[in-house]
């Protein structure tokens, strides 16, 4: 169970996009979820995609887990493509009934699929290329300003560090528990919903009551180590820009200009 | 007839990936009805996964087990009978309880086995007698109990649902001297009065050599003995090698036999080496 998950999982590498600062990985990966929005026709929606395509296979990561990594998604995105060809206005393709296939239904169709399969994989790119402690590292550094309307950042950061380190625990607990409830002849596997959601009640208790043990635990180490918020703590390795950084933010201007340059030049798409 | 029969198993984690792993190669064996075996095996010999396959938790990637002759795998949707039938104890399993008292938890398995309402609250009370937990305690939330309790509770949980093999795995780990001791009695005093067949998995060679009739020696996934305790113990610069010991007591013996006196090596237990010594200075 869940080692099939590669929807946030850290792969570690050499490559350009992993050498990138955490945070302008962030702040790009947002830009780049705009941009995917913002693409308005064929023309752009196609360079946006390329350059999306271009990221991924810059990261030298086998093209295989990102497909994986979209599996997860797969039945959201063709049920929300296949129930948009049935939406939209334009000429009319197809009829049957009250069922009717118009040109822009296509449109939509393929634009849901191509920007929700882009979304995935341009995200999948933070993660997969993104150390949990780098990534929680520049979340805090990015959020420091909010530090002014006395937001606790830094704890916030921390939490999210502790939530991310403990997910494979849990999972292997969960195992665990089910292995022995199963041994005992608990059935998950066949019954109705609701059977199946009483069969969970054996094993969420003890996942959390051991969930609570192991938080006790943590806290007490930590605060044996002296831990006491973010106040004066230093760090290890430090965030820095380089020249990566400023590249990939010149390449991505390039891109999102181009994007704005084709929305304006070719019509828009009738919806 | 054998109760258990391993034919040439072999597991492979995550075949066809970057993460293949064998976890057992190739494994025969066959356990009688009514005998107390003892896997032992350094971290990573595939102790676990071994007792695992017995109850048809894993399935083996090639070969078959045998459970009173039949092919466990033959029928893979009834594979909880078999469940019933090979009741497995984890390491840890005070972790597993979650109902409101310790009798419901108890009565998890007979109840999931679908028995009669009487039988049950029978079980539950034999369950509770073989490891020790006084009635009154049965009221009470198994999350009040203490860790000692908690693990008799789970234990009984299993041995609830009356199985032909009872399999346990590091059942002592964590109890204190005095607990450990009664707890291995109470597992063999279940084992003679039930006659079922017990597999107990431990580190500590001493509960082993006490108790089993036959040691099953694991390393890297292959078995390396399966032979009575004396035997076993006797080819002690052989269990080192493989990362094990033998019993203290037969190490003191083998120290005493090297250094000139006389005494036999085959001892596994102090009392034995008691009466030994006792008879060498008369």
């Amino acid at each position: 169970m869940g080692r099939d998950i590669t929807l946030g999982q850290f792969m570690p590498g050499h490559s350009v996009i992993h050498r990138l600062d955490a945070r302008s990985k962030i702040l790009l990966l947002i830009s780049y979820i705009v941009f995917i929005f913002i693409a308005g026709n064929y023309m752009s929606l196609l360079l946006i995609t390329m350059a999306s395509l271009l990221v991924v296979l810059s990261t030298r990561i086998s093209f295989k887990m990102y497909l994986k990594s979209m599996r997860v998604i797969l039945f959201v995105v063709l049920f929300t493509g296949i129930l948009n060809i049935f939406y939209g206005s334009g000429e009319v393709l197809w009829e049957w009934w009250i069922i009717k296939i118009t040109q822009g239904g296509i449109n939509n169709a393929i634009f849901v699929t191509v920007r929700i399969a882009t979304l995935v994989m341009i995200s999948s790119v933070l993660t997969f290329t993104t150390s949990p402690s780098d990534l929680t590292d520049a979340i805090e550094r990015l959020l420091k300003p909010l530090t002014v309307f006395h937001i606790k950042v830094h704890e916030i950061a921390m939490m999210m560090t502790i939530a991310l380190r403990f997910i494979p625990v849990l999972l292997e607990e969960t195992d665990k528990i089910m292995n022995a409830q199963k041994a005992r002849g608990a059935d998950m596997e066949s019954g109705n919903v609701f059977k199946r959601v009483k069969a969970l009640i054996p094993v969420l208790i003890p996942l959390f009551v051991s969930s609570f043990r192991r938080a006790n635990d943590l806290a007490m180490a930590m605060e044996c180590r002296c831990y006491n918020g973010g106040k004066g703590r230093t760090r290890m390795r430090i965030l820095r820009f380089s020249g990566v950084d400023l590249f990939a933010l010149i390449f991505s201007l390039v891109i999102f200009s181009g994007v704005i340059l084709c929305n304006i030049y070719f019509s828009p798409l009738t919806r | 007839m054998a109760v258990l029969k391993a034919e040439n198993i072999r597991l492979v984690y995550g075949a066809g990936t970057a993460f293949e792993k064998t976890a057992l190669k190739d494994l025969s064996f066959e356990i009688e009805k009514g005998e107390f075996i003892g896997i032992i095996g350094h971290t990573g010999s595939g102790k676990s996964t071994l007792v695992q396959l017995l109850n048809g938790l894993l399935r083996p990637t090639y070969g078959k087990i045998y459970l009173n002759g039949k092919d466990i795998w033959h029928e893979p949707k009834k594979i909880r009978e078999v469940r019933f039938k090979v009741g497995m104890v984890f390491q840890y399993p005070e972790y597993q309880l979650f109902e409101e008292t310790v009798y419901k938890d108890i009565s998890f398995g007979p109840v999931n086995m679908g028995l009669s309402e009487e039988e049950i609250d029978k079980r539950v009370r034999e369950a509770a007698g073989f490891v020790g937990l006084k009635d009154e305690l049965l009221t009470k939330s198994p999350f009040d109990l203490s860790g000692g309790e908690k693990r008799r509770a789970a234990i009984a949980g299993v041995i609830a649902m009356d199985p032909d093999v009872l399999i346990l795995d590091e059942p002592t780990a964590g109890l204190d001297p005095l607990g450990r001791d009664a707890l291995l009695s109470q597992i063999s005093s279940y084992h003679s009065v039930r006659k079922n067949t017990v597999l107990l998995v431990s580190h500590s060679m001493e509960d082993i050599a006490r108790i089993a009739d036959r040691i099953l020696v694991l390393s890297h996934g292959e078995k390396v003995m399966l032979d009575t305790a004396e035997n076993v113990f006797s080819r002690g610069s052989e269990l080192e090698e493989l990362g094990l010991r033998v019993p203290q007591i037969t190490r003191i013996m083998m120290l005493l036999r090297e250094s000139g006196i006389p005494v036999n090596t085959n001892i596994l237990t102090v009392e034995q080496a008691f009466n030994e010594i006792v008879n060498l200075s008369v």
